[in-house]
């Protein structure tokens, strides 16, 4: 198993990524940048090797850190105080969470960190939750160069705001195993228990000794079943009732109750055996309901805000020089250095020349902006390029980016329309029913048999009792929720499907959500370039950190790169650049003109949209390139489908008109168009189409929809990487899955009929149930048969039928 | 028949031993994360390399 004899020569022995050529290498190993190499270097030292065999696509590109971070803030006691776990003594336990965890190596790589740092004495990966805990010794190593380890090995560990600002609460999912394995431990001895009785073996003299020696474990059993795995539903029912409302909690606690109190009266008054096998049995089932229903998305983040963005701190310049400093102890009036790809912790005003920040995350635009001294920074924007010196101006809690949270309308949505299910409202019409029925058994056998009377109006009680009926919601939504996160769409829990299934009004942000926020399209449009002007306007680009020439530097697809003679990049304008003699000029057109007076310009780009970099080779003019934002795939067919189901579609955009054209041509039936939107106008503007009868579904991805995702009726964040942070929503889709949207939405509506369904099904049951408890038939036998068998239909046909559904369909069942 | 109660109060030892058994695997997390130890079981005790350097580890 040699990873050399699967990867061609040319690719990166640690990361896979194509070379540029073959002149950093190690041991006959090709590497792509000085960062690969130094972490194989490291592991090779270690005798850690092993990493690249155990799965071929393991290693992380370090090429985009390369810039060594620095980490002087986890020196802070406070900050460290916070992130860490427990500490006693000497040993520290920290958790941390690292978005890179992808496969088998970096789970056996990060579980051997002691053979490279001799301070740490144990690593364990979480691999669901991305997330590795690291115990170590704090006198050997610190935190600080766990963390340096950490990023130069290319797993960088996510150190966010939030981190400091609250601690993570322990899982309430450990108690309900604890439940479920208690009712499921006396479930089953009280069911052996009960089998003389099934078996009605009570003929001889000692029968009436062993009746009262199981009835009274049978008793013993069923307590801790009431009082520690049951206690939930009751509590949640007395709460219900405390508000005047009725939930689905309230006839299940009445039926438990029901159950309990008629069993433990026959036992004690030794007139029969009690329905304890039912009673645990039903909560055993219930249980497991709630487990299915409890299962969610750990890695996936659905409530994040601002805090979720911002870095945990930032470089400060002093008089003794940089000092790295925790983001929320930044003060107004200190000086701070934003490098490349860095956030922007608050307002500042910037003191740097031609600073480039880019804002797409913030306000949508796709373009980045050029920034003279002077000029107000905001938070929240991208430094891109040189690094920026700014002077803050206002506190962290006070800046552009929070103000949508402190929005009004904003708070206002966050007491949208109340979540109800369709269980919790069928649940007073059903409780009042069953209530009525039973005290009109209860009346009616008073005036036949007094003596029977009591009797059939608890066994009506306990066979009314929605054990399958509780069960139907959890089981249908969760298989539901489950195959829709195998196909990329990922709900933030069960109740959601229901919401989802009803929205008929659709809000599409532009920037990343409808065009890719990576992939452009472009095109050359003049005269054709030969390949050594291809290489030397290549070379030119890749010395630009500007997006657009990035663009067309990957466009041109040049390996070998000359370097140049002279290179002049004016900011926001343009690059002028001499290779080889050779002189090109490339950039906005009016700066061509600048630069180059008395030449001819022959252009037809009106009938281009999109950004366009004008080139100029030797004082000729040769064309342009025009980059437009590719639009993502699969969407058209989606808008199309929405539109044959009538549904109004919206457009929001942070950016301004150029590519209105573009949009009109992907679909023309847009209900309304708004361009050059502000995050608290796009959730105004839902505001605005709420009325009674439309369920909006916004769909967006930065922080400039976070208020439109939120005050929308289903918020769906559109993602290329599910690990990466995404704004406030409901549900998170792969950008893959976004033109599948339709499909998932009528799956959605289908499970719902399904649901209606099994309800008729546990209602049949409960009839049956009936028809023995008012006849007076309702023996223990019957009752743990009826009951099981009832939920255990329920489980099968929900999960049988969103299955098949989804087969027919042709969604993915299977990972 | 009295050996009955003995061997029921046996079988519920034993039943709740293996109870508490379950409560310890809870508690210690075996529940938390069900994805990571099956790729675990999967390493080598000792990684294979074609260079022996365990004796000298950290040589800078």
């Amino acid at each position: 198993m040699h990873k050399n004899s699967l990867i061609e020569k040319n690719q990166c022995y640690h990361c896979g990524e194509d070379c540029s050529d073959y002149s950093i290498s190690t041991d006959d190993k090709v590497f792509c940048c000085e960062g690969c190499r130094t972490v194989y270097q490291i592991l090779d030292e270690n005798n850690l090797c092993n990493y690249y065999n155990l799965d071929n696509r393991a290693g992380n590109t370090v090429k985009a850190n390369l810039e060594r971070k620095r980490f002087d803030y986890l020196l802070d006691l406070e900050v460290q105080h916070k992130l860490v776990d427990f500490k006693k003594g000497n040993t520290v336990s920290v958790t941390f969470f690292i978005p890179n965890i992808h496969c088998t190596s970096c789970v056996w790589l990060l579980e051997n960190l002691q053979n490279i740092d001799q301070g740490v004495l144990r690593g364990t990966v979480n691999f669901l939750k991305r997330t590795v805990t690291v115990v170590f010794d704090d006198s050997k190593t610190s935190l600080r160069a766990l963390v340096e380890l950490l990023t130069t090995i290319g797993y960088e560990p996510s150190l966010k705001l939030e981190q400091l600002n609250e601690k993570k609460a322990h899982s309430i999912e450990r108690n309900l195993w604890l439940k479920l394995g208690v009712a499921g431990f006396c479930f089953g001895n009280i069911m052996l228990f009960s089998f003389p009785e099934y078996l009605n073996i009570d003929q001889s003299d000692s029968s009436v000794m062993f009746k009262y020696f199981f009835g009274t474990l049978n008793i013993i059993l069923a307590l801790p079943v009431l009082f520690f795995s049951g206690i939930d539903y009751i509590k949640s029912a007395w709460a219900a009732l405390n508000q005047k409302g009725i939930n689905l909690d309230v006839p299940i606690s009445i039926g438990m109750l029901a159950l309990f109190g008629r069993s433990l009266y026959e036992i004690l008054s030794g007139t029969g055996a009690g329905y304890f096998d039912s009673f645990t049995g039903f909560i055993f089932f219930l249980l497991i309901g709630k487990v299915v229903q409890k299962k969610t998305f750990d890695r996936l983040s659905f409530d994040r805000d601002y805090k979720s963005y911002l870095p945990i701190s930032v470089l400060k310049i002093t008089k003794g020089g940089e000092l790295s400093i925790p983001v929320n102890r930044i003060e107004i009036g200190d000086h701070i250095l934003i490098r490349n790809q860095e956030l922007i912790p608050a307002d500042s005003i910037n003191t740097t020349d031609h600073l480039q920040v880019d804002y797409s995350f913030i306000t949508g635009e796709s373009e980045p902006v050029t920034l003279i001294e002077g000029e107000q920074v905001f938070a929240g924007g991208k430094v891109i390029g040189q690094p920026g010196e700014l002077i803050v101006s206002k506190k962290v809690e006070h800046s552009y980016l929070t103000q949508l949270w402190a929005n009004e309308s904003f708070k206002l949505s966050q007491n949208k329309r109340p979540l109800t299910s369709f269980a919790d409202r069928i649940s007073p019409y059903f409780t009042f029913s069953v209530i009525g029925i039973a005290l009109i058994s209860l009346i009616v056998w008073l005036q036949i048999e007094a003596t029977q009377a009591f009797t059939i109006f608890t066994a009506v009680l306990i066979v009314a009792c929605p054990c399958a009926l509780a069960l139907s919601t959890p089981f249908t939504l969760g298989s539901t929720v489950n195959i829709l996160s195998v196909n990329g769409f990922y709900l933030k829990n069960l109740t959601v499907v229901e919401e989802l299934s009803k929205t008929n009004t659709f809000v599409f942000d532009k920037t990343g959500t409808i065009t890719e926020s990576n992939e452009s399209k472009i095109e050359f449009i003049g005269e054709k370039l030969s390949k050594k002007e291809s290489q030397i306007l290549a070379s030119v680009c890749h010395s630009s950190t500007h997006p657009l020439s990035k663009t067309i530097f990957k466009n041109l697809n040049t390996k070998e790169l000359l370097t140049s003679d002279s290179f002049q990049e004016i900011h926001g304008k343009g690059i002028i650049a001499t290779i080889e003699g050779v002189q090109v000029c490339l950039g906005k057109l009016d700066f061509l003109r600048e630069k180059l007076t008395g030449i001819e310009f022959d252009i037809s780009e009106v009938l281009h949209s999109g950004s366009k970099v004008h080139i100029a080779i030797n004082g000729s003019y040769r064309g342009f390139f025009s980059i437009q934002q590719r639009f993502r795939k699969g969407l058209k067919n989606l808008l199309l489908q929405f539109d044959g189901l009538d549904f109004p579609q919206y457009l929001l955009s942070g950016d301004n008109e150029k590519e209105k054209s573009a949009l009109l041509s992907l679909y023309k039936g847009w209900e309304e168009m708004r361009f050059n939107q502000s995050p608290t106008q796009k959730l105004e503007f839902i505001h605005s189409l709420r009325n009674k009868d439309t369920h909006i579904v916004m769909i967006g991805d930065g922080l400039n929809d976070a208020g439109a995702l939120k005050a929308s009726d289903f918020g769906i964040a559109v993602s290329d990487d599910k690990s990466s942070f995404s704004p406030a929503c409901d549900a998170i889709i792969d950008s893959d899955s976004l033109g599948s949207l339709d499909q998932f939405l009528s799956f959605s509506r289908i499970s719902f009929n399904i649901i209606i369904v099994s309800f008729f099904i546990s209602l049949l049951y409960n009839v049956t149930g009936l028809g023995f408890a008012l006849t007076g038939n309702l023996s223990p036998l019957v009752a743990a048969i009826l009951m099981p068998l009832s939920s255990v239909t329920i489980m099968a046909f929900t999960t049988l039928a969103t299955r098949l559904t989804a087969k027919k369909m042709g969604l993915k069942l299977w990972v | 028949m009295g050996v009955i109660v003995l061997l029921i109060a046996f079988s519920l030892l034993v039943a709740l031993t293996f109870l508490g058994a379950f409560f310890w695997a809870v508690k210690s997390g075996q529940f938390d994360d069900p994805q990571t130890p099956s790729m675990r079981m999967l390493f080598d005790d000792e990684p294979v390399s074609k260079n022996n350097k365990t004796l000298t580890n950290k040589t800078d």
